[in-house]
């Protein structure tokens, strides 16, 4: 493994290893059995583990999203009753808000990726990876145990009073998400920490990678929201349970307090969802151009401006809700100020690529799917904020267009962009690049004919949650039922290449992608504990005008960095070259 | 623009619409512009800038003020003018004229009523004087609901616990589609209206003469109209059809379970109380849902829809 060669940076000297091709041990074969997985804090496994409940969730999530899309073939009822469609629409929302997005890039691509790229052997909790693994999977069952005994029809929102009189296992659902939410907690808290405290040497702040910024980013929303939707959960329990008239008119409440509540988390829980998704294209189009990132700073800050301005939005889902109109001129304007920061993200890729050395690899195709749908949610968006047009366009399907363009346009694309990224890494497989390539085509083909049609209709004012229409919005339903079946097709395929190259996927190189980033300069798969040796830093992750060979893990010495008597201090010795 | 206009958007027909749909092509307009741009961008430089050799050496780009500057602000001022925009025709959209007519709305799950000042109540259908400001009074007696025409633009939601208002002045005769907008249960899709914009003079006579029309029909046609007018058709169907509530077909004279095994006969008294106290008695399988019709029909009317009830066999 040890190709010895010397550098000379400015003051110390490092020894570098090129990473073992192919190696015969790494995590997926050391400590095997069920027993070692489930027990494990490998933070790779964690991540693995979670990604494995993800994809169950987004089938389960889609499988309903298409029954729901074919009961809309027809102006009434098609083949399921009215209940039962609120029902399915209220799963779908939940699951792939509660269970897929809000984990998706964090707990599953984060957890994977988070350690290797700050050079560290795990997060620095792992204990309590594991622990928020299984309440994510207490969660899970609770919510299962509230599908099978009643049902919830309240859509995802669990508005009241609507939610406090309806039948079904409510209290359930609610105790699911509950518990669900401290995972993400303790999730965002083991971040920060791991960000903070457990960079290899060298890596200073203007050294981490920007998927490490959004993932920081996102963790601080993760830990300051998200126990606002625990304090709202609760409040709805005790009202249901004690008859504490908190949001119920019916008891003394007030239905529009529950609003601000849920929206003053659920505002921001959707940065948690696209935040770090911008981490993921950030490094892809970085790596796939061969180009320094352009405007490292402005990235990173953006992200953690969108996370700050994120918490004083909530009020633009309550337009028409009957709150004060200077709130709303406030929100309204708050609203679009969140709006800068991302288009400046989107400007930053764009220049990036200028120049560039473009690959258009598969998750360089996704990335620029990203961009294009991620802009059209970004505009509608914008439409929204707008006072004047938001009275008339909310809770249309405009609205559902505009956020599946954010979530599944955007946040989704990115999952993808990081899943055929870091595949190879997680892995040691190469997939497909005709059929990843064809698959992304069909789902982006699919996608847009889904909701194009469904931003007509919301402008045309076709009502979302409704199980009947009138005639005239047929034609549009029909055709975007038709683009669902093509995204189900899409991944359909997609599941089947990455089945295949699971098992039998040409093997990977270690950087198949010529990548300088740091996970990428450990082998495929990674080692049981990431680094043999603590790595020093020298280069930014983005430096592609220097040699590939300067990235190549190194020691601060030329013996094993572990010796006492040859420490080294080196974030103080090192200076910034770049 | 007129045909992009109508294929995107209802037809305008209030006087606050325009401003709406100005904002709405201007905001669309730009951001195509936007869209189509950088879209072009990107796959120009996909393809200009495609990887030659894995050999390829990239300039070191690593930031350009002048040019950061330039895409934070101008995004920064288009998004201002937007907001002011956007946040003049809201104040337009709620500040009330002073000499609207007023017309109270309740709402119920699942349907619309609607209050005129002489005392007579319409149900999902709200009839309306056009050209001169309405401004719409409105409760909800139980869930949230939202009254959204797309014709006028407006959208205002229901509240159980206090009132919210609305308003809106129609350009001309004519008839508009009424939605509930906020998610209601079952038939939240089936909750909707229609508004009758007449000319003055016209709105008079419908007012004057709304309600006795009624006196000199014979008592089971008078039944039929009124189990559409008040929407019961929502959520009984009179051919056998199960809904959220019992069918109207077979119901006379059978006898029901309840949902504490009381078995009920269905006659007069039953129905008058199924109407007035709705909740008092469920039929077995069936949710507690149906609001009550206290105030909103008379006993003359309670009479007819009990005759009407009778001819379903």
């Amino acid at each position: 493994m040890a190709t010895s060669e010397a550098k000379p940076t400015n003051k110390i000297q490092v020894r570098r290893y090129k990473p073992e091709e192919y190696p015969e041990k790494h995590y997926l074969n050391e400590e095997t059995g069920i027993w070692a997985w489930m027990t494990t804090v490998d933070h790779k496994k964690i991540g693995l583990m979670y990604l494995a409940s993800l994809a169950f969730f987004f089938f389960v999530g889609g499988m309903l999203a298409l029954v729901l899309r074919t009961e809309l073939l027809t102006p009434a009822r098609s083949f399921m009753d009215a209940d039962v469609y609120n029902q399915i629409f209220t799963l779908h929302g939940a699951i792939m808000v509660f269970f897929f997005l809000v984990p998706s890039v964090p707990a599953a691509l984060g957890n994977f990726i988070l350690p290797l790229q700050l050079g560290c052997k795990d997060v620095a909790f792992p204990r309590v990876n594991l622990a928020s693994f299984y309440i994510y999977v207490i969660g899970a069952v609770f919510t299962l145990i509230a599908i099978l005994t009643g049902g919830v029809d309240t859509g995802w929102t669990f508005y009241t009073p609507y939610s406090a009189t309806t039948g079904g296992n409510v209290m359930m659902m609610t105790l699911g998400i509950f518990i669900l939410g401290f995972s993400s907690i303790l999730t965002g808290v083991n971040f920060i920490t791991t960000i903070h405290k457990l960079r290899a040497p060298g890596m200073t702040w203007n050294k981490l990678p920007l998927n490490m910024w959004a993932l920081y980013a996102t963790s601080i929303i993760q830990v300051l929201a998200t126990p606002v939707l625990a304090i709202t959960l609760l409040l709805l329990t005790m009202e249901r349970v004690l008859s504490i008239g908190i949001f119920d008119p019916a008891l003394g409440g007030d239905p529009v307090l529950y609003q601000h509540f849920f929206w003053f988390y659920s505002h921001p829980a959707v940065y948690i969802m696209i935040v770090p998704g911008f981490g993921v294209i950030s490094e892809v189009i970085s790596t796939f151009s061969r180009k320094i990132i352009f405007g490292y700073w402005a990235i990173a800050i953006s992200s953690l401006a969108i996370a700050f301005i994120g918490f004083l939005v909530w009020g633009h889902h309550m337009f028409t809700a009957g709150q004060s109109s200077l709130a709303n001129m406030v929100f309204s304007f708050l609203t679009f100020l969140v709006g800068i920061p991302t288009g400046i993200k989107i400007f930053n890729w764009v220049a990036t690529m200028y120049r560039g050395s473009i690959d258009m690899k598969t998750p360089m195709l996704y990335a620029q799917i990203f961009l294009f749908q991620f802009m059209i949610g970004g505009f509608t968006g914008i439409m929204l904020g707008a006072l004047a047009v938001d009275i008339h366009l909310h809770d249309t399907y405009y609205v559902v267009a505009h956020f599946h363009y954010v979530m599944m346009g955007g946040m989704v694309m990115a999952f993808l962009a990081g899943l055929h990224y870091w595949w190879p890494k997680m892995f040691g497989k190469m997939y497909s690049e005709k059929w990843a390539k064809f698959s992304a085509i069909i789902i982006f083909i699919g996608f847009n004919m889904t909701f194009l049609p469904q931003f007509v209709m919301g402008s045309q004012g076709m009502p979302r949650r409704y199980f009947n229409y009138i005639d005239q919005f047929q034609s549009f339903h029909q055709f975007s039922t038709i683009g669902s079946y093509i995204i189900g097709i899409g991944f359909f395929i997609m599941f089947g290449y990455l089945l295949y190259s699971f098992f039998r996927g040409e093997k990977a190189a270690a950087n198949p992608w010529g990548s300088r980033a740091l996970e990428w300069q450990v082998s495929s798969p990674p080692p049981l504990h990431n680094f043999e040796h603590t790595p020093v830093i020298i280069n930014g992750p983005y430096d592609y005008h220097k040699p590939m060979s300067e990235f190549q893990l190194g020691i601060a010495s030329k013996h094993n960095g572990h010796h006492a008597g040859e420490k080294v201090d080196i974030s103080t010795t090192v200076k910034d070259k770049a | 623009m007129n045909r992009f206009s109508d294929f995107m958007l209802p037809p305008a027909k209030s006087t606050t619409a325009e401003t709406t749909d100005a904002l709405f092509h201007f905001i669309n307009v730009t951001s195509l512009i936007f869209l189509v741009g950088i879209t072009i961008a990107i796959i120009f430089f996909s393809w200009k800038y495609r990887r030659r050799s894995d050999e390829d050496v990239t300039p070191v780009i690593s930031h350009n003020n002048k040019l950061e500057i330039t895409w934070s602000v101008i995004p920064l001022i288009l998004v201002m003018i937007v907001f002011g925009w956007g946040f003049t025709g809201y104040m337009n959209l709620i500040t009330i004229p002073d000499d609207a007519y007023e017309v109270r709305v309740v709402a119920k799950s699942w349907l619309w009523e609607f209050h005129y000042e002489t005392g007579f109540v319409s149900v999902n259908e709200l009839h309306v004087p056009a050209n001169r400001p309405v401004k719409l009074v409105m409760s909800s007696d139980d869930v949230i609901h939202s009254f959204f025409v797309p014709d006028y633009r407006v959208k205002m939601d229901v509240l159980p616990n206090r009132y919210t208002s609305l308003w809106f002045e129609v350009t001309e005769p004519g008839e508009s589609i009424v939605y509930c907008a906020e998610y209601c249960g079952t038939a939240h899709s089936n909750m909707l209206a229609t508004v009758f914009a007449h000319t003055q003079e016209d709105f008079d006579t419908w007012l004057e003469t709304a309600g006795s029309a009624d006196d000199d029909m014979d008592p089971v046609e008078l039944g039929e109209q009124l189990v559409t007018r008040n929407a019961c058709d929502t959520c009984h169907s009179t051919d056998g059809t199960r809904l959220q509530g019992p069918t109207f077909q077979g119901l006379w004279g059978s006898e029901r379970e309840m949902e504490d095994g009381e078995i009920v006969v269905v006659d007069e008294n039953y129905v008058r109380e199924s109407i007035l106290e709705p909740n008092a008695r469920i039929t077995k399988g069936y949710q507690p849902v149906m609001p009550s019709y206290a105030g909103t029909l008379n006993d003359r009317q309670i009479d007819a829809i009990i005759e009407y009830l009778k001819t379903l066999q």
